[in-house]
């Protein structure tokens, strides 16, 4: 080696590392997100598709012109803006029109998350803030609830999907009537509280109820929730806190008023309560470092959705649709 | 025992789990030849640096003594090999700046035997007197803090010990030189022990190895004598297992308090190849000149474990071993989680190497090639921290300079700098590194303050606020530039 200069790295010790780094977690996400995605496109066909491509592109476009904004490097490739864009997706009813969608993707990113200076920064889920943009901008179409499983959704879409821009969405409740037989329109949460029908727990396992797109299937939620717990890229406390209180509380008020208030599995399964406790609440941003903090975190999250829900003016109560 | 206690493992909280990679664990220590020099730093101890005593050009043979200890926190230092002095001079070490050392040139025709030495009746020895030798050996901590033995082996007035823990876990990756010497001495080790349980006064020992060595494991409990006074606790295999505290809490289940030395709850822990060596030194009165290092890692051809003289320079080491060429690799002492990255080939190794540890460019690579992000609060690094404390919120802290507050209400001083948080930091922050600098920067302060203090009980008149205000006028630059004219 002589007349070649050589170099010897030196680095301050520990001098190896988990190979674990934020974007694989991120994509592990992003993976266990996936069939609970392929899920809702099954029961609510194109329309879903269409939303979830359009509000995760808008969320990625987002990213990048901020990136672009702030002269940072691309940061599309930590997956996090992915994550965001399909939760956010998630949670909107899939007939929302598709520039609504675009809206909340915007928001989320440009509102959620970059104002406070981008990944690890943002003190509120983006996906939420996006949400909740467009629940305070367009509380009817958030609200509108199209039936799953309509026939013919893989060959056409639903007539709101391409409102233009700045339009009011046309009225589909004749075309939801029409596509299935004695539909009401209303989420199991809203059914429960106004007309206090309780659907049945198995409605929920295979998603035949009414709801935004990601919330339908507890089970599934569920299992890919599992998947990231047993793969150590989620904290297993902040689910099992949030339900564990959830069903505590709900079982409180069924034990003194079995008649007013339904029983704890009705209020697990139902609403947003397993996509938010699963994928929501354990946003590493948002939520505290010390086992300690995720016990309190997940258990007020659990106590709150319930109050709410039962005393609030919101019939979900959870971080997702209302 | 309990039936719980079956299933239990023995442990402490939080930690982290790397690869092992002990792959030189199957193969028996090796000699080395040795280097046509040695170089001997006085300062290869905790305390003060010993003293030479011998001069430029006198000829010197293995085992003899050849620089004294200076006061009671300092250590001799005993010729490796038979040779002549050829210099005491400034020499690179490993820490970064060169230190006076004494340089050997080895007679070629040296033998490996030790012709220095006062066999000693270790049973008539007192507690003092075991003390004595064990520093007049030149023994130091050799799990790699190099904190001298008798020192540890002096029990503080007014504590009593009630066991001796001998720290056989070697918890550093890669590292197998321990698991090697428990294998081979083995008898050494018991003989040690016996030494150090009377030095301290203490009726029991226990042997803590991690489960992750089980003939280490069984060899030892082989060898336990059958008064039951000394027994082998095989705990978790989890880093840090081998930090005192740790292993107090895996074998004992006792806490040290925080700031507290472990004679505070009645222990005090020794490494297995400290006492291994003390076991065959003592009798034989003899000084230490070698120790078990592990050469291992990607870019070694030839790993394994060695006898390696002290004073060897590492290049002799590293060309024995087959890794001749070091560009752009990354060369370590000691393990790959508390080790120490050298810049130069020219350093000895000291009583204080474990291991030589050589990384190859793809590892070097994959580790440089990783991205770094913003703290996601994922809270890995809290349930990591084998102390209890909150590495995220102290990273945050040290990003914004808050030393005073990571001190005082965070426990800074409690970290060890084990490094666990930054290996499990997703997003590749640099905390126990930025740790590293905040605890040097509130010393200074506590320094500065401190003779800040002195200096107004001496009466001096020295007035700060005036030195102070010079530098303000001169725009902060600490030597004023002269004006140039024209």
């Amino acid at each position: 080696m002589i007349g070649k200069p050589s170099r010897i790295e030196l680095r301050a010790a520990p001098h190896v590392r988990r190979p674990v780094g934020v974007e694989k977690i991120m994509l592990h996400v992003v993976l266990a997100l996936l069939p609970i995605a392929a899920f809702s496109v099954w029961q609510y066909g194109l329309s879903a598709l269409a939303l979830m491509a359009t509000v995760t592109l808008a969320c990625l476009l987002t990213e990048r012109a901020v990136n672009r904004l702030s002269g940072t490097a691309s940061t599309l490739s930590d997956w996090s803006a992915t994550i965001t864009g399909l939760l956010l997706a998630l949670t909107l009813p899939p007939s929302f029109p598709l520039w609504m969608g675009a809206v909340a993707g915007i928001a989320a990113i440009a509102l959620g998350k970059a104002l406070f200076g981008g990944l690890g920064h943002n003190v509120f889920n983006p996906a939420l803030v996006g949400r909740a943009f467009v629940q305070a901008a367009f509380p009817v179409s958030i609200t509108t609830w199209v039936p799953a499983y309509a026939p013919g959704r893989f060959t056409s879409f639903i007539p709101t999907t391409f409102t233009l821009p700045l339009m009011t969405p046309p009225d589909i409740s004749a075309w939801a009537k029409a596509a299935v037989d004695g539909f009401t329109g209303a989420t199991p949460m809203a059914r429960w509280k106004f007309e206090n029908v309780l659907a049945a727990p198995s409605d929920f396992l295979t998603g035949a109820v009414t709801a935004s797109a990601g919330e339908t299937s507890a089970l599934l939620i569920l299992v890919c929730g599992l998947y990231l717990a047993a793969r150590k890229f989620m904290d297993w406390r902040i689910p099992v806190a949030v339900l564990g209180a959830a069903a505590l509380t709900a079982w409180a008020f069924h034990l003194f008023g079995p008649q007013r208030y339904p029983d704890p599995f009705f209020v697990l399964l139902s609403g947003g309560l397993m996509l938010g406790a699963v994928f929501m609440a354990t946003d590493m941003a948002t939520s505290p470092v010390t086992p300690k903090g995720v016990w309190i975190y997940g258990g007020l999250i659990g106590v709150v959705t319930v109050m709410i829900r039962y005393f609030g003016g919101l019939t979900e109560g959870s971080c997702t649709p209302s | 025992m309990s039936l719980l206690s079956i299933f239990r493992r023995k442990t402490f909280a939080r930690g982290v789990h790397p690869a092992s990679n002990k792959s030189t664990a199957g193969t028996p220590l090796r000699r080395l030849p040795f280097a046509p020099r040695m170089i001997l730093p006085l300062a290869q101890h905790i305390g003060k640096p010993a003293v030479p005593i011998v001069a430029v050009g006198q000829e010197v043979v293995r085992g003899q003594l050849i620089a004294r200890a200076e006061g009671f926190l300092s250590v001799p230092i005993h010729a490796p090999v038979d040779g002549v002095v050829e210099a005491i001079e400034l020499r690179p070490s490993a820490r970064g700046p060169w230190t006076e050392s004494i340089v050997i040139r080895t007679y070629e025709a040296s033998t490996q035997e030790v012709r220095w030495g006062t066999p000693r009746d270790m049973d008539a020895l007192s507690a003092q007197e075991i003390i004595q030798a064990v520093q007049d050996s030149g023994m130091v901590g050799l799990g790699g803090a190099a904190f001298p033995s008798h020192a540890k082996l002096t029990v503080p007035k007014g504590r009593k010990i009630h066991t001796l823990v001998v720290n056989g876990c070697e918890c550093e990756p890669y590292l197998t030189c321990d698991h090697r010497v428990m294998l081979e001495r083995t008898d050494d080790l018991m003989l040690g022990i016996r030494y150090a349980m009377r030095a301290v006064g203490a009726e029991k020992a226990v042997i803590g190895i991690e489960d992750n060595k089980p003939d280490a494991v069984e060899a030892v409990r082989a060898a336990l004598p059958a008064d039951g006074s000394i027994a082998v606790a095989a705990v978790e295999t989890k880093y840090p297992q081998g930090a005192e505290k740790m292993l107090i809490k895996s074998a004992l289940g006792l806490e040290v308090p925080a700031g507290g030395l472990p004679s505070e709850v009645g222990v005090v822990v020794n490494n297995v190849g400290t006492l291994a060596l003390l076991g065959r030194l003592l009798p034989l009165g003899q000084g230490l000149t070698e120790r078990a290092v592990t050469l291992t890692g990607p870019g070694i051809k030839r790993p394994g474990d060695y006898w390696v003289p002290i004073g060897t320079p590492l290049r002799h080491v590293l060309e024995w071993a087959g890794a001749e060429d070091v560009s752009e690799r990354e060369i370590i002492l000691g393990g790959p989680m508390m080790g120490q990255a050298i810049a130069s080939l020219d350093v000895p190794i000291t009583k204080g190497v474990s291991g030589i540890l050589v990384f190859d460019r793809r590892a070097v690579k994959a580790e440089s090639d990783r991205s770094s992000y913003a703290c996601i609060k994922c809270g890995e690094c809290v349930q990591a921290c084998p102390m209890g404390l909150n590495p995220s919120m102290l990273g945050l802290l040290a990003g914004s300079s808050e030393y005073e507050l990571m001190g005082s209400r965070y426990h800074l001083g409690d970290c060890f700098e084990c490094g666990c948080c930054t290996y499990v930091c997703p997003s590749n922050i640099p905390l126990v590194q930025q740790f590293r600098a905040a605890k040097s920067v509130l010393r200074q302060r506590a320094e500065i303050a401190k003779a800040k203090i002195e200096i107004h009980e001496s009466g001096e008149r020295f007035d700060f606020g005036h030195a102070e205000g010079e530098e303000r006028k001169t725009g902060g630059r600490r030597h004023p530039v002269p004006e140039t004219k024209g």
